[in-house]
């Protein structure tokens, strides 16, 4: 196979022994092993690898690591598979890899989105609040769509995700951020003093910009070779973890950091179930942060012409992976690292037309230019010109105008330290004049930066700036460090220099066309500077307005040359404008490694009851109640959910139905002040309840609403057996806790969860006994001897059980208690007993209408937090004698005692035949905007053959017999006012 | 995720704690002698200051205690831990 047309002969750390094919938009390339997909395409000559996200303009790769604004592409193996907006500058090259560019329709040459760029003096920052105002209607159904389309980045596979991603959690001593000569060079010191060291690098390789030495040595040797031997003595150490592909994406709380590995999305073929990512959660006494550095590029006029990119980057290219980024090139530069790449990109046969320095003559000038290299000093970058690549640049310099021809422009515009991770940890940076850089000041948690991501740029300072941090890293984790790399003497063809600059380039002319400043999103110096004219001072609201450093790569190119153009544009320096935040994660990172193990069941695990698989055999719809799956309604053949109910609850009031009512919650509460606790903390006086006796307890919060309510009952008399609410058993339990342990710590009262350990049976209408009394051993459950409201522990088909005679339904009833693991049977042995009977098995539907039909509230439907026991119409539940409970004191504030206040109250609709919906606000026919309350549950009643429906109406009570309305789309329903029980208004039936 | 000392465990991660608002807010022993306002102030008045804030937690899904800690709400750091009845303990700035 012939080699790419701009490989280089030799050189680079690919593989040239392993050829690999790929293709990008459907045409076929070759690249080798150890090539990222960027470097495979600029081999094959490609820069165009992308359209912008607002102008559609033609986009090629800016730069070569994580920093990369416009190569982002979609990588598809199949419908599930298929993954956008990724970097090709990260993306490793396999055989067979598919990527397709984004964000053009419909190719990348002929994009017709592109005639936004001709109207982009119309379009400017801001132009989303200043221009689709009105009509209102036209935003949801015109222009949001349409831009939505227009400004596109990848589109989401359609399948769900197949791949499996793993979570591990890691301590150590000292984790190192960062394969490059600091955090190598750390790891070899903390390694040395036996600490238990972590280093992550988010490349394939670690070495950082070793990787990319030319004509170094360290220790005397290549950095090559320096680089391996390091490699090799780390990775035979037992108390070192070397993690390539692993990005440190956020740093938190004590220590904690979020690194996420990529296993598998470099291989071409994954083994099945091999997990793709993992997270690691890494808990570290000791953080070295060695993130490195990002070189900036420069603002000039069409600086995003395809072949335009960072000089570093385009070194990189050449010496990691032998690649030649053009053929003729221009290097625009504002730093020392401009000579260095020509010098580099010359000593490789590869012709430098020239370089423009806006600086003035410098010693690093002076030798390019005694090295043979065009130089132009104190030039002003004009313009360039090109359709789909960069084809020539004009510059001024002394007073004098020149355009160059050009495949490639590589633009030096200083080095930003990235200073993310250290920013996250909530450390405080500096503004360090000399440099132009924000740099680590003031640490928050336990870690130190080191290297170029604190301005020490040039590789020996780097070197024995991370030896050092390595050793007081080891110190301070509490070993002590043993010297092992204090000769680590580095010489250097080509230095790294100095130099940068901040904001616009010097231009000799006002800027016509755009200068970009983010090119991820499109912003422009000119955007920048008409919000500093409309009034944007702080930093945060030009980046808001202007959308500046808000796109994926969260301005790591864009966002202090942001800053310097509005420093200029405002005459204020760049400490008084300030910096944005950062904030995690640094690289976007998937779902999936989030979520972990975490998917469906594991996500969200359900609760099932033991009788959850007789109603799953017996045709159940079960509907989720927090986590409880429970029984909705059991529909026989044809019926749907209506026809159902209406069956179970005529069943009920006529002959016997069974519900499981085992989620409810249940609380033991015993000791000898059990009494005493339940006074203060139940509404309710429950000194004289006697042994045997059930009453129903309602609970407040301290604020005097409704927070609870259940039937209680005595036990013995320092024990007691409490329910509540199926949603409100872990709440109570935890504050009953609460007020045990910190405010009544003078009670003697033990509690004990005992939701799970019964199973509820409750066995509902007139044949109830006649049902279970033939399975029930040692206790006489005749009317007279087991009144309503009775609790007794005895035993059933052979199994203890505890027996409560309580009604939710308004007909006699019992909730058989048994403990779950007899669940299944006893249900079943109640069921068998109960065929005669004409039993029905009836679910929360038929429960929720015959409570209704009663007016029983449901704490959570009748109640939101706002209602007080008397509103509800429970104020006869209150002890009134007792000197304190939860909530007593908020009920004697005045807002409590308004009559106007909502209370409960029933409706009946004037046709009743129409059922109310539940939500509905209630109006009186004068007062029509005014809401007077709202419909809180509502249901067609079979048994009464009408609608009925329970509500919160103001002042309520008094209105028993008003004619309201309940406004709805299709007209207002008129509904009058009545009591809220509507059948068997005397409570007979619960005492036959 | 934080680290937190339970007094009765040692060190435990955040997941196994639940949080409790403001500490010392002793429940007064007879509420009705109260006047609507210092009610007002129980029920609803809380602290919000930047930098040391003494908090309830619960070791819930632990040794179910609860138990005061001082965090530093610029750092959310734990400064100290201590049992339900003990004075906060000074704790440097």
């Amino acid at each position: 196979m012939t080699p790419a047309r701009f490989r280089t002969p030799s050189g680079g750390r690919i593989d040239r022994t392993k050829p690999l094919g790929f293709t990008f938009d459907g045409r076929a390339y070759s690249g080798f092993e150890g090539d990222s997909l960027a470097s495979a395409l600029l081999a094959n000559g490609v820069h165009l690898v992308g359209r912008s996200f607002k102008y559609h303009r033609p986009r090629g790769i800016l730069g070569v690591g994580a920093d990369e604004p416009n190569a982002l592409v979609d990588i598809r193996r199949d419908k599930a598979r298929t993954t956008p907006n990724l970097l090709a500058t990260q993306v490793e090259l396999y055989d067979g890899l598919n990527a397709v560019s984004q964000n053009r329709h419909p190719s990348l040459e002929r994009d017709r989105m592109a005639v936004n760029d001709r109207f982009g003096r119309f379009i400017p920052a801001g132009f989303y609040y200043k221009t689709f105002m009105w009509p209102r209607k036209a935003w949801d159904r015109f222009f949001e769509p349409r831009i939505r389309a227009a400004a596109g980045l990848g589109v989401a596979p359609s399948e769900p995700d197949p791949d499996t991603y793993s979570q591990r959690h890691a301590h150590c001593d000292i984790l190192i951020v960062g394969g490059g000569p600091a955090g190598l060079a750390a790891a070899l010191e903390a390694a040395a003093s036996g600490a238990r060291v972590i280093l992550c690098d988010d490349r394939p390789s670690i070495g950082g910009s070793l990787l990319a030495a030319h004509r170094v040595t360290i220790a005397e040797r290549p950095a090559a070779h320096w680089l391996a031997e390091t490699l090799e003595r780390l990775a035979a150490m037992p108390n070192v973890t070397l993690l390539r592909r692993t990005a440190a994406f956020g740093y938190y709380p004590h220590n904690w950091i979020g690194l996420v590995q990529k296993l598998t999305d470099h291989l071409a073929d994954a083994l099945p179930g091999q997990p793709r990512e993992r997270l690691w959660h890494v808990r570290a006494k000791q953080v070295v942060i060695a993130a490195g550095a990002i070189e900036r590029p420069l603002v000039f006029p069409d600086n995003d012409r395809p072949g335009i990119m960072l000089a570093d980057a385009a070194r990189t290219y050449l010496q990691q992976y032998g690649v030649a980024v053009g053929s003729l090139i221009v290097v625009v530069a504002a730093h020392d690292n401009g000579y260095r790449t020509a010098q580099e990109l010359k000593d490789a046969g590869i012709t430098v037309v020239a370089v423009a320095d806006i600086r003035r003559p410098s010693p690093a000038s002076e030798r390019a230019r005694a090295a043979g290299i065009p130089v132009w000093t104190e030039a002003a970058i004009e313009g360039t010109s090109g359709k789909l690549r960069v084809a020539s640049i004009s510059i001024t310099a002394g007073g004098k105008r020149e355009t160059f021809a050009c495949d490639a422009v590589l633009m030096a515009g200083g080095f930003t330290p990235s200073v993310h991770l250290f920013s996250q940890s909530r450390g405080k940076l500096a503004w360090n004049a000399p440099l132009q850089a924000y740099l680590p000041d003031q640490s928050a948690e336990a870690e130190r930066s080191a290297g170029a991501c604190r301005g020490r740029f040039a590789l020996d300072e780097a070197l024995a700036d991370g030896a050092e941090a390595g050793r007081a890293a080891a110190e301070a984790a509490g070993f002590a460090s043993q010297p092992v790399s204090r000769d680590l003497a580095v010489t250097i063809a080509h230095p790294i220099g100095h130099g940068g600059h901040i904001g616009a380039a010097p231009m000799s002319i006002e800027i016509k066309s755009k200068a970009f400043v983010d090119w991820q999103n499109d912003v422009t110096a000119n955007d920048i500077l008409l919000a500093a004219r409309e009034g944007f001072l702080s930093i945060e609201h030009v980046k808001r307005y202007t959308t500046t450093g808000m796109a994926t790569d969260q301005g790591k190119l864009s966002n202090i040359n942001a800053l310097g153009i509005v420093a200029e544009a405002t005459g204020r320096s760049i400490p008084e404008i300030g910096l944005t935040t950062f904030r995690a994660p640094y690289t976007p990172i998937s779902f999936g490694s989030l979520a972990g193990r975490a998917r469906r069941d594991l996500f969200d695990p359900a609760r099932i009851t033991a009788i959850h698989e007789w109603a799953a055999e017996h045709g159940a719809a079960f509907e989720d109640v927090g986590n409880w799956k429970r029984a909705h309604y059991f529909p026989q053949a044809g019926e749907d959910m209506h026809a159902a109910v209406a069956r179970e609850c005529l069943a009920v009031r006529e002959r016997v139905g069974l519900f499981d009512a085992s989620t409810l919650g249940k609380i033991e509460v015993v000791g000898p002040d059990a009494a005493e606790f339940m006074n203060r903390f139940y509404v309710n006086a429950w000194t004289k309840l006697a042994v045997g006796k059930c009453r129903y307890g309602v609970l407040l919060r301290e604020d005097g609403f409704v927070l609870d309510d259940g039937v209680v009952g005595r036990l013995a008399p320092n024990r007691f057996h409490v329910t509540t609410t199926t949603g409100g058993a872990a709440r109570v339990l935890a504050m009953m806790e609460d007020y045990l342990q910190t405010e009544w710590r003078d009670l003697d009262v033990w509690l004990t969860s005992t939701t799970e350990q019964w199973s509820v049976i409750a066995v509902q209408g007139p044949k109830a006994r006649a049902v279970i009394e033939p399975l029930i051993e040692d206790l006489d459950i005749s009317a007279g001897a087991f009144a309503h409201m009775s609790i007794a522990d005895a035993r059933i088909c052979g199994v203890p059980m505890r027996l409560m005679r309580v009604s939710f339904t308004g007909e006699l009833g019992f909730e058989v208690n048994v403990p779950s693991g007899y669940g299944a049977q006893v249900w079943q042995a109640i069921w068998e007993s109960g065929r005669d009977h004409g039993v029905v098995a009836y679910g929360t539907e038929t429960m929720h209408v015959l409570r209704a039909e009663k007016g029983f509230i449901i704490v959570g439907q009748e109640t939101d937090g706002t209602v007080t026991p008397d509103d509800a119409g429970l104020a006869w539940a209150i002890g009134k004698t007792k000197p304190d409970f939860v909530g007593k004191r908020s009920l004697a504030r005045p807002a409590m005692a308004d009559g106007d206040r909502k209370q409960l109250v029933g409706l009946l609709t004037r046709d009743p035949q129409v059922v109310l919906e539940e939500g509905a606000q209630i109006v009186a026919s004068s007062a029509r905007k005014q809401s007077m309350g709202h419909v809180t549950s509502s249901y067609h009643s079979s048994v009464l053959g009408k609608s009925i429906a329970l509500a919160l109406v103001r002042g309520g009570r008094e209105r028993i017999g008003e004619a309201l309305e309940v406004p709805m789309p299709g007209g207002p329903i008129e509904v009058e006012v009545v009591a809220p029980i509507f059948f068997d208004p005397k409570g007979e039936r619960v005492n036959v | 995720m934080l680290i937190i000392p339970c007094p009765y465990c040692g060190e435990r991660p955040e997941l196994e704690f639940s949080y409790g608002g403001q500490a010392h807010i002793d429940r007064p022993t007879l509420p009705s002698e109260l006047s609507d306002e210092a009610w007002n102030s129980f029920l609803y008045v809380r602290a919000n200051p930047k930098g040391r804030h003494a908090e309830r937690w619960r070791h819930i899904h632990g040794c179910a205690r609860f138990f005061n800690a001082i965090r530093d709400t610029r750092t959310d750091h734990i400064l100290a831990t201590y049992k339900v009845g003990e004075t906060a303990p000074e704790v440097p700035a």
